[in-house]
């Protein structure tokens, strides 16, 4: 695990958010807020939005209504390089080495992990030479793991972080976010299983699709 | 200073070991150039007179066909997405982007040049401001296709769209592209086509990065 420098402060404040994607609207009236060292978990069946909010979030999709305010930011931070988006796409080329990838992420965001160290702990040490268009969905999952351990940010935003992953994976993912928390980061993740986190105070639980 | 490196080192290195493409649309600028003078005859005077518009057509379409990649691989396998996260802004990114786009698509063909100029009988100072025409000109054609190719897109099978998108708005770095082969017309047509490249070329990254943030939504 990195030392456990502090990350920077940042809440999320969310109010009245309402999603559409295209004629249909998703949720409305969505609300919470989220302090530095917290989590909370997006849960729900398939079709809810869980992907749309984590993406609204991210600043990729414009939410219909409602705001989301990010305190902590300075004046000339642009928005968004306090965040890492994890997603279904991972933005992984085949046809570059898992450490060129890993690299590549790594200047493109400013930041200065050891490439090799994050690849220890994602378990992708033994094959840092071998073209990333050979891996597994699962080992390509954790090569998107280590991209958000090579540039410290703030807040996290995970959607289906577990998905592909084995047991181990599972547990590495939990152990990721812990450390995570325990810096002062913040993490939204949506999953529709049970995410293997130690300190459960810190998390809390939304869940979409129940009253919409 | 670093990402914008390592985009440029990135698009290049994915392109040599992606095979073919390079020489696909090398060979594909030669031929243009090859079949001309099967198709207008012989005639050593009139082909030296079409010469500039031929070199500049193959250039054209060979830099166009080359656009889909500039963005579309990088919006289907994710890292659009995460782009707008980076600590390199958008309007760099695009920018890295382009200069990659040029040096994958625009050196070859000026580099390969001389074979045209053989092929269509031009003689060597006509091949000289071919030659500089392309490298002042060029520029100017990759940063306008980068906005077509953002616009484009998100749009399922936009391939073929942004260069017919663009091409009405490239008539000018045409038109003073192969003007400034014409030795008679002087250097004006050359100082134009450095101005028409130049805005493009300044303008292109801020253009596209709008077209690109929009994208995803």
């Amino acid at each position: 695990m990195p030392a456990p420098d502090r990350l920077p402060q940042r809440q999320i404040d969310v109010t009245d958010l309402a999603c559409r994607r295209g004629e249909r609207l998703l949720f409305s009236n969505l609300g919470f807020s989220l302090a530095p060292g917290r989590a909370l978990l997006v849960r729900g069946p398939n079709g809810t939005g869980k992907t749309t909010l984590i993406r609204t979030l991210a600043g990729l999709i414009a939410p219909d209504a409602g705001s989301i305010a990010i305190a902590g930011r300075s004046e000339e931070e642009r928005p968004g390089t306090d965040m890492h988006l994890l997603a279904h796409a991972s933005g992984v080329k085949g046809r570059l080495t898992v450490e060129e990838n890993l690299a590549f992420w790594r200047a493109v965001n400013g930041g200065s992990g050891d490439a090799g160290e994050a690849l220890d702990i994602v378990g992708l040490r033994g094959i840092a030479d071998l073209e990333a268009g050979h891996l597994s969905a699962g080992q390509t999952r954790r090569l998107a793991l280590a991209r958000l351990i090579v540039a410290p940010r703030p807040i996290w935003l995970l959607d289906e972080p577990t998905a592909a992953l084995d047991a181990e994976g599972d547990a590495l993912v939990g152990r990721l976010i812990d450390s995570h928390l325990a810096q002062g980061g913040l993490c939204i993740a949506a999953t529709h299983l049970p995410l293997a986190l130690a300190d459960t105070d810190r998390i809390a639980t939304l869940t979409l699709g129940g009253a919409a | 200073m670093k990402g914008f490196a390592a985009v440029i080192r990135r698009d290049l290195t994915l392109a040599f070991r992606g095979g073919g493409d390079i020489m696909t649309l090398l060979l594909f600028f030669v031929m243009v150039g090859a079949i001309v003078p099967f198709a207008v005859g012989p005639d050593k005077a009139l082909l030296s007179r079409l010469a500039p518009g031929i070199v500049w057509i193959a250039a054209f379409l060979s830099l166009l066909l080359g656009l889909d990649r500039l963005f579309r691989n990088d919006h289907e396998d994710g890292s659009l997405a995460l782009f707008r996260q980076a600590e390199l802004p958008l309007a760099g990114l695009v920018a890295a982007k382009v200069i990659a786009h040029w040096l994958l698509a625009a050196l070859p063909l000026i580099v390969a040049s001389p074979v045209l100029a053989v092929l269509l009988a031009m003689d060597a100072p006509t091949w000289l401001r071919v030659v500089l025409s392309l490298v002042i000109g060029t520029p100017g054609l990759a940063a306008l296709g980068a906005m077509g190719a953002a616009v484009t897109v998100s749009l399922p099978r936009g391939g073929l769209l942004a260069p017919v998108l663009i091409t009405p708005l490239a008539l000018p770095l045409l038109i003073f592209g192969t003007g400034s082969i014409d030795a008679m017309a002087g250097n004006s047509a050359l100082l134009l086509l450095a101005a028409v490249s130049l805005v493009l070329v300044a303008v292109a990254p801020f253009m596209a990065a709008l077209a690109l943030a929009v994208s995803e939504d």
